[in-house]
C-alpha cells in the first residue's frame, strides 16, 4: 500500500468532518474499551500473564536469529518452503512467483497486515490474478476499494447503511438484487458470495499471528472461520508474516494468545485458532499440496538493534488505537498507511520514512493511555517523543515551530530575561483581558483562540508577587 | 550528593523544606494557584521557598524534540532545587517531567544523571504530596458547590494521582463531587499539540466538555492548569456557565474568581 501519511492534516480534517465516521467510531470506542476492561478484570492473574507474555516476546527478540532458523528448519522438515524477503517488493515477487508456478487464477486471502504492508492485492491484480479478501471487514473494504482503518476491525469506519449500499451495488453480478440492511442478512449475503470463491480458489494466502519455532507452525486467530477455508481448501497455502512473529514453543504461543484475545476484542479466546504446519501429508484428508512461508523484514531487523527495539514486541491487538483519543477523532484513514493509531505513529515513520510521515509522531497529546493498556508494555509515548527528536535533529520540524521553540528556550535558559519578557507580556495580556477575564482573539495565537477563549492572566506574575511578599515579610 | 542546606530563618529543625516548582503557567497566568499551594504546604508544617531562578521545567523543548535545550533547562532546574528536602509542583505534568523524564535526559552513569535521579526521588505533585507524604487527611476549607473532577493524564499515569484529590475534596465543607464518565480521558491540551492540531484538540475538548456538562456540576476541578485553561476556554467560548478552579485553590479555601472569569 502506497503511503499517504504526508497528507495527515487534510485527511484528519476530512475524518473530523465526516458524520458517518463520528457515529461509527463512537459506537466502536465504547464497545472495544468496555469489553476489554471486563475481560481483563475477570482474570485475576492478568498482570502476571501480561508480564510473562512480555518476557516471552523479549526473550525471542534477544535470540531472533536462532528461533527463525529453527522455525525454517522445521518447516522444511515438513516439506514446506521458507522465503526471506528484505523489502515489500521482494515479498511481492516471491508470492507472485508461487502463484504463477501454481498456475493460479483465483486467490483467497485471510486478513494479513503484512499483506497490506506489501500491497499484495494491488500486485496480484496487476499480474492478472483475482485476489478475494475473505475476512468480512477486509471483504467490505476491498469492495469499497479502501484501505483498512483499524488493524482488527478494518471496516470499522463503515456504517451499516454504507455496507448495505455497497453490497447492493456490487452483489448484483451474483444475482443478489435485494438491498438488505439487517446485519445477519448482510453476513449471509457475503457468506453466499464467498462460499463459491473458497471452493474454486487455487491459492490461499493468510497472515500469521504467531510462527512457532518448536513445530514450524504458523498460527492464525479468526472469529469467522474464513482463515481455515483459506488455508485448507486451495492447492497452495502461502503465509506472509513479519520476522518478529516467531515464538519459541506452543506453550509460549498459548500464553500470548490469552493476552491477545482479551486485549483485541475482549474475548477469552478467538473463535478459531488454526495451526498450519506444512503441506498435506500422506493419509491426510485435506490440506494444501504446497506450503510456503514468506518472512518479511522491511525495517524490522534495523529496529532490533536501535532505540525502537521494544516496538517489535507488538502483537497487533489494537488496544492502543482503541484507547487513543486522536485515533477516535480522526479515524484510521487519516494515518495514510496500514498501521494506525499510536502503533502506526511509531511504525509508519520507521517503515515508510520519517519525512513522509512527519506529522504522525506530532499528532499525539502524549496522554499515555496507549502505553497503560498495551499488553506488551511498549513505551509508545516515549517512542513517539524519540521520533520527534529525530525530526528535530534532521530538521524536519517545521521552521516556524523550530524558531519558536528556540526563541522560547533561549529565554527559559536565562531567568532574568525570561522574567522581564514574561512579566511585560502578562501585564499587557492582563490589561487586554481585564474587562471580560478572557481574550477571544489574540494575534499569532489563532491555534488557541480560533475555538477557545484564552483565560486572561492576573497581570502580575507569581514570581513578582512572591518577591514583594518576601520584602514585606522582612 | 545533593547539598541540603537548612537555613530557614524560623529555626525549623524538623520541618521539611519544600522548594515550590511554581510551573510556568501558574507563574504567568494564575498566581493564585501558587499562593494556594504555599498555604497548603505551610499549613501542613512545611517551610516553603520559591527559588528565583526557576523558569519552566522544559517540557515544550523536551516534547518538541529539542533535547539539547531540554537538557540545559533541566540542569538549571536541578541546581535550583537541590538544596531542598522536596520539590513540589501544583501540576502532575511538570512534576512528572522532573520525576520521570529528567533522569532520561542524561546518560546513565553521568554525574548529571545521578543528580537528576536524586532530585526525581524527592519530587512530588502537590496534592499527592500532601496526602501520601505529609499524611494530610482533611482540610478546613469550605466551598459551596456541586463539582466534578478531571484527571489530568500525566498526574494520573506518571504520578499516580487519582484518589488523593478526591479524598481531600471530600473534607471540604459544602462541596460535593460527582464523577464524570471517562474522567481519565485526555482533554486535548497536550502542550503545543493544542495549537499545532487545533481541530483535533477542539474535538477532544468538546468531548470532555460534554461529559462535564452531563454531570450537571457547576464547577470543574483539576490539578493541571494547562488542561483547566483548555477546558475553561472552550466552555467559555461555547457559553457554558461552568466555573473552573485548580484543586489547590479549593483545598486552601482561596477559590475566588474562576479561571477565565471577570473580576467581581
Amino acid at each position: 500500500m502506497k503511503s499517504a501519511a504526508h497528507d495527515f492534516p487534510s485527511r484528519a480534517r476530512a475524518g473530523l468532518q465526516n458524520p458517518d465516521l463520528v457515529r461509527a467510531m463512537a459506537r466502536a470506542r465504547t464497545g472495544f474499551i468496555d469489553k476489554r476492561r471486563a475481560a481483563v478484570d475477570a482474570l485475576p492473574e492478568y498482570p502476571q500473564l501480561r508480564r510473562i507474555a512480555r518476557e516471552i516476546k523479549e526473550h525471542t527478540l534477544q535470540h531472533l536469529d536462532y528461533y527463525l532458523e529453527r522455525f525454517e528448519a522445521r518447516v522444511r522438515e515438513h516439506g514446506g518452503h521458507v522465503h526471506w524477503a528484505s523489502t515489500p517488493a521482494e515479498a511481492q515477487a516471491i508470492v507472485l512467483d508461487v502463484c504463477r508456478a501454481a498456475g493460479a487464477k483465483r486467490i483467497t486471502k485471510g486478513k494479513s497486515m503484512v499483506g497490506e504492508e506489501i500491497a499484495l492485492n494491488e500486485a496480484l491484480e496487476a499480474a492478472g490474478f483475482e485476489p478475494i479478501e475473505t475476512d468480512l471487514g477486509e471483504y467490505i473494504i476491498q469492495l469499497a476499494n479502501e484501505p483498512p482503518s483499524h488493524i482488527i476491525a478494518p471496516a470499522i469506519h463503515k456504517t451499516r447503511d454504507q455496507i448495505a449500499d455497497l453490497f447492493h451495488a456490487r452483489h448484483a453480478q451474483y444475482g443478489l438484487h435485494e438491498r438488505r440492511t439487517e446485519p445477519t442478512a448482510l453476513v449471509g449475503e457475503a457468506r453466499t458470495v464467498l462460499r463459491e470463491k473458497f471452493q474454486t480458489a487455487d491459492v490461499g494466502i493468510t497472515g500469521a499471528n504467531f510462527l512457532v519455532a518448536e513445530t514450524g507452525s504458523s498460527v492464525i486467530v479468526t472469529n469467522e472461520g474464513n482463515g481455515d477455508l483459506t488455508n485448507t481448501l486451495p492447492r497452495v497455502h502461502v503465509v506472509t508474516a513479519g520476522i518478529e512473529k516467531v515464538v519459541p514453543t506452543l506453550e509460549d504461543m498459548s500464553t500470548i494468545l490469552r493476552v491477545l484475545a482479551r486485549n483485541a476484542t475482549g474475548q477469552e479466546a478467538s473463535a478459531y485458532t488454526t495451526l498450519s504446519s506444512g503441506p498435506r501429508r500422506a493419509g491426510d484428508l485435506d490440506g494444501p499440496g504446497e506450503y510456503h512461508v514468506v518472512l518479511l523484514d522491511n525495517g524490522r531487523s534495523q529496529m532490533l538493534g536501535n532505540e525502537f527495539h521494544e516496538m517489535l514486541r507488538c502483537i497487533r491487538c489494537g488496544a492502543c488505537m482503541n484507547h487513543c483519543p486522536v485515533y477516535h477523532a480522526v479515524g484510521g484513514h487519516a494515518y495514510g498507511w496500514v498501521y494506525v493509531g499510536p502503533m502506526g505513529s511509531v511504525l509508519t515513520p520507521l517503515m515508510v520514512g520519517l519525512d513522509e510521515a512527519r506529522d504522525l509522531p506530532n499528532a499525539c497529546t502524549l496522554n499515555g493511555r496507549c502505553r497503560e493498556v498495551c499488553p506488551m508494555e511498549i513505551p509508545l509515548s516515549d517512542m513517539i517523543r524519540k521520533l520527534r527528536e529525530r525530526e528535530f535533529d534532521e530538521r524536519l520540524t517545521p521552521p516556524r515551530t523550530r524558531l519558536g521553540l528556540r526563541a522560547w528556550a533561549f529565554a527559559a535558559r536565562r531567568p532574568a530575561l525570561y522574567r522581564f519578557v514574561t512579566s511585560l507580556a502578562m501585564r499587557v495580556l492582563g490589561l487586554l483581558g481585564r474587562r471580560r477575564g478572557r481574550l477571544r482573539r489574540l494575534p499569532l495565537a489563532g491555534g488557541w483562540t480560533g475555538t477557545r477563549d484564552l483565560p486572561a492572566p492576573a497581570g502580575e506574575t507569581f514570581m513578582a508577587a512572591w518577591a514583594k511578599r518576601r520584602v514585606e515579610k522582612r | 550528593m545533593p547539598n541540603r542546606v537548612r537555613q530557614s530563618p524560623d529555626d525549623a529543625t524538623a520541618r521539611p523544606r519544600v522548594g515550590l516548582l511554581v510551573t510556568c503557567l501558574v507563574d504567568l497566568f494564575r498566581p493564585a494557584v501558587g499562593f494556594a499551594a504555599v498555604r497548603l504546604l505551610e499549613d501542613a508544617g512545611c517551610v516553603v521557598d520559591v527559588p528565583a531562578v526557576q523558569t519552566c521545567c522544559g517540557q515544550p523543548a523536551y516534547n518538541g524534540g529539542d533535547s539539547g535545550n531540554a537538557r540545559a533547562i533541566a540542569k538549571r532546574t536541578i541546581e535550583a532545587f537541590e538544596p531542598f528536602d522536596y520539590v513540589v509542583a501544583p501540576s502532575g505534568s511538570c512534576a512528572g517531567m522532573l520525576r520521570e523524564h529528567y533522569p532520561r535526559l542524561f546518560p546513565t552513569g553521568a554525574g548529571w544523571h545521578g543528580r537528576a535521579q536524586a532530585l526525581a526521588e524527592r519530587t512530588h505533585e502537590l496534592v499527592s504530596f500532601l496526602a501520601d507524604v505529609l499524611g494530610v487527611r482533611e482540610v478546613a476549607a469550605r466551598f459551596e458547590a456541586d463539582a466534578t473532577y478531571h484527571d489530568s493524564c500525566s498526574g494520573l499515569r506518571e504520578m499516580g494521582v487519582r484518589g488523593q484529590p478526591r479524598r481531600l475534596l471530600a473534607s471540604v465543607g459544602g462541596l460535593t463531587v460527582a464523577e464524570m464518565r471517562d474522567s481519565d480521558a485526555c482533554c486535548g491540551f497536550g502542550g503545543t499539540f493544542c495549537v499545532k492540531y487545533p481541530e483535533i484538540s477542539t474535538r477532544l475538548v468538546d468531548e470532555k466538555c460534554a461529559k462535564i456538562l452531563a454531570t450537571g456540576a457547576g464547577v470543574l476541578l483539576g490539578g493541571d492548569l494547562g488542561c483547566l485553561m483548555n477546558i475553561a476556554g472552550r466552555l467559555a467560548r461555547e457559553s457554558h456557565p461552568v466555573r473552573v478552579f485548580h484543586v489547590a485553590e479549593v483545598l486552601a479555601g482561596t477559590a475566588g474568581r474562576g479561571i477565565g472569569e471577570r473580576g467581581r
